[in-house]
């Protein structure tokens, strides 16, 4: 294969790959952005494979076998509520392959074309330094965030006193060493180097909070975007170059969202704090919490609902943390037959990463159609009848609005007080993830259903169908 | 006898001139690939990469804010698997005709790589499947 043919070829795929992004604009388009993607993978693979260099044997293949059998183990045995974790767990693997991939180019460059060991040039040094730095801060950084998404409890996950100074020091130890590999092109530089940052994804991922991971998990999805893109520049391929370059912008891009759905910047974030700060607000929430709330049952509720003609469903964390979803939508199905009309609103922050309440939605069979984001529907509070909020707290607390003082002040929110009656499925009286009383919850419009969310919908369902 | 010993010298010395010169070939030939590496234009070779680069953050950066949010999960989930087209790196290393080093962890690499596409291709897809429109 001429290199003319396998540079287009790489275009090519390059291309396909644009397609797969173009193709998530929409749902109805976003099975055969999916199959774009599968078919730029199979060029850039074929093309490489091709290479006249190359001496394709029966263990690369068998290796693709077996990585990719795994793979597709994994992904069809999956539970949909355990998505965060596993594309943390991917991405962990995007970094370390990164890694091992920029070893092998320092180890016989000669292979990719850039020199020979001991004499590479400068600006592959660059490159390689850069693909590895970033691919072992992913690696790491993404098993943290793995673990704080299951729930794994050790010492080793919880950060060191003047944990911020260390991450300092050792983030300026990161560059000077990769200024040292990149000038010596020295065997334990590189060693050093991989050992540092390989700890720097670590710490910095330790103090961030669970409930900030669907940030953390954007952030690591763009680094390994820009590792590819490092290593792209090793190569000199323009695919991966490109490749990278559209992972990378997109993972910021869902950062940018997640923290503009928090009124936080990612500083605020990766520096950590959220709901550990202001005793003086924990202090002003436990007297508050001797306020008197209405307790509904689900004959309550079911009544309630029983009546109302519009009801909008407004979905958290803790809908799949009870896998509620398909209880829920059982019980809407009934409140339509009674006439109502059902609508979902999502924060763009619920769940515990991007767009996860949605992905949730859709498995129980809820058409996309009746899925709003918060801008589409915020106005349509004020004409609802019942606001039904499910797993949700912090996203739906007029504080956010009207506190100055609240640490979650101007954060977007759900405008839920806005309807006629609010109903809020919740298993106690705690407060929400940013650590704020939710004063919704002395509203007189309000009325809190104490329980499992699954357990609540599932009588609710129960009291309406007796009902008949 | 004298003229022996000065012909067998002589012959010590014209043999160490031959592995002499070869060697200095040698290092010729070895320089001269290191500086066809470095002159085959790396600089403007630079410059073009990063042309491409900055397009392809422009094009991603228009294309992915068209992604409409309730399909943010399945974006990232198909970026995952697409960032691991650097597995054209892994079995670059894994296809190099000497068995060394380089080649064990380009073949590690080459799993890790393959987990990732796969994987996240079948999930995206899953997840894909799943979200339906009210008229059926």
């Amino acid at each position: 294969m001429t290199s003319t043919l396998s540079a287009l070829l790489y275009l090519a795929a390059s291309v396909a790959f644009i397609m797969s992004l173009r193709g998530l604009s929409g749902p109805a388009t976003a099975r055969a952005g999916n199959l774009w993607g599968v078919v730029g993978m199979a060029i850039a693979i074929v093309t490489t494979l091709a290479q006249p260099n190359m001496s394709v044997s029966f263990w690369m293949l068998l290796a693709m076998a077996i990585g990719g059998g795994a793979g597709l183990y994994i992904a069809a045995r999956i539970e949909m509520t355990a998505l965060p974790q596993l594309v943390a767990a991917f991405h962990s693997l995007v970094g370390l392959a990164a890694v091992l991939v920029a070893a092998a180019a320092f180890y016989s460059p000669a292979s990719f074309g850039i020199g020979v060991p001991g004499a590479i040039m400068l600006g592959s040094l660059i490159e390689m330094g850069l693909g590895t730095a970033i691919g072992a801060i992913t690696f790491t950084g993404s098993i943290v965030a793995f673990c704080k998404l299951q729930g794994v409890k050790s010492p080793a996950l919880n950060a060191m006193p003047m944990q911020h100074p260390i991450n300092a020091v050792l983030g300026a130890l990161c560059v000077i060493l990769l200024v040292w590999f990149c000038l010596s092109g020295d065997t334990t530089a590189f060693w050093l180097l991989v050992l540092a940052t390989l700890l720097m994804g670590w710490f910095v991922i330790i103090p961030i909070g669970g409930a900030d991971m669907p940030v953390v998990v954007s952030m690591l999805n763009s680094y390994s975007g820009w590792a590819a893109c490092g290593i792209g520049f090793t190569l000199q391929n323009s695919a991966l170059i490109i490749t990278g370059a559209l992972v990378g912008s997109s993972g910021a891009i869902l950062s940018y969202v997640m923290c503009k759905g928090m009124n936080r910047s990612i500083f605020n974030v990766i520096l950590g704090g959220f709901g550990t700060d202001a005793p003086g607000a924990a202090a002003g929430g436990a007297a508050k919490e001797q306020r008197p709330v209405k307790i509904g049952s689900a004959e309550d509720a079911a009544f309630i609902m029983k009546n109302a003609a519009s009801i909008i469903i407004v979905p958290g964390y803790g809908m799949a943390v009870a896998q509620a979803q398909h209880a829920l939508r059982e019980m809407c199905d009934l409140m339509k037959k009674e006439g109502a009309t059902i609508r979902y609103a999502i924060h763009p922050v619920a769940g515990r990463m991007p767009g996860h309440m949605n992905v949730l939605l859709a498995e129980a069979n809820v058409p996309y159609d009746e899925v709003r984001e918060l801008d589409e529907i915020n106005r349509d509070f004020a004409q609802a009848d019942v606001a039904f909020v499910i797993g949700a707290n912090d996203v739906t607390n007029p504080a956010a609005k009207n506190d100055p003082k609240s640490s979650i002040y101007g954060m977007p929110i759900l405008d839920v007080e806005k309807a006629k009656t609010v109903l809020f499925v919740k298993r106690s009286m705690a407060t929400g993830y940013a650590g704020v009383e939710n004063e919704l919850f002395f509203r007189d419009n309000t009325m809190m259903l104490f329980g499992d969310a699954k357990k609540v919908c599932e009588d609710i369902v129960k009291s309406m169908s007796g009902g008949h | 006898m004298a003229t022996q010993e000065f012909v067998d010298s002589a012959t010590a010395l014209a043999n160490e001139a031959v592995g002499l010169a070869q060697k200095a070939k040698l290092l010729a030939e070895q320089s001269m690939l290191v500086k066809q590496v470095a002159e085959s234009g790396h600089g403007d070779m630079l410059a073009m990469l990063l042309t491409v680069f900055v397009l392809a953050v422009f094009v991603g950066y228009y294309v992915v804010w068209r992604v409409t949010p309730a399909l943010h999960s399945p974006l990232m989930a198909v970026t995952n698997a697409i960032s691991s087209v650097i597995i054209v790196g892994a079995l670059l290393a894994a296809g190099a005709s000497a068995v060394g080093f380089s080649q064990v962890i380009g073949f590690i690499a080459i799993v890790l790589a393959s987990v990732n596409i796969v994987g996240g291709f079948a999930v995206t897809q899953r997840m894909l499947g799943k979200f339906t429109s009210k008229k059926k």
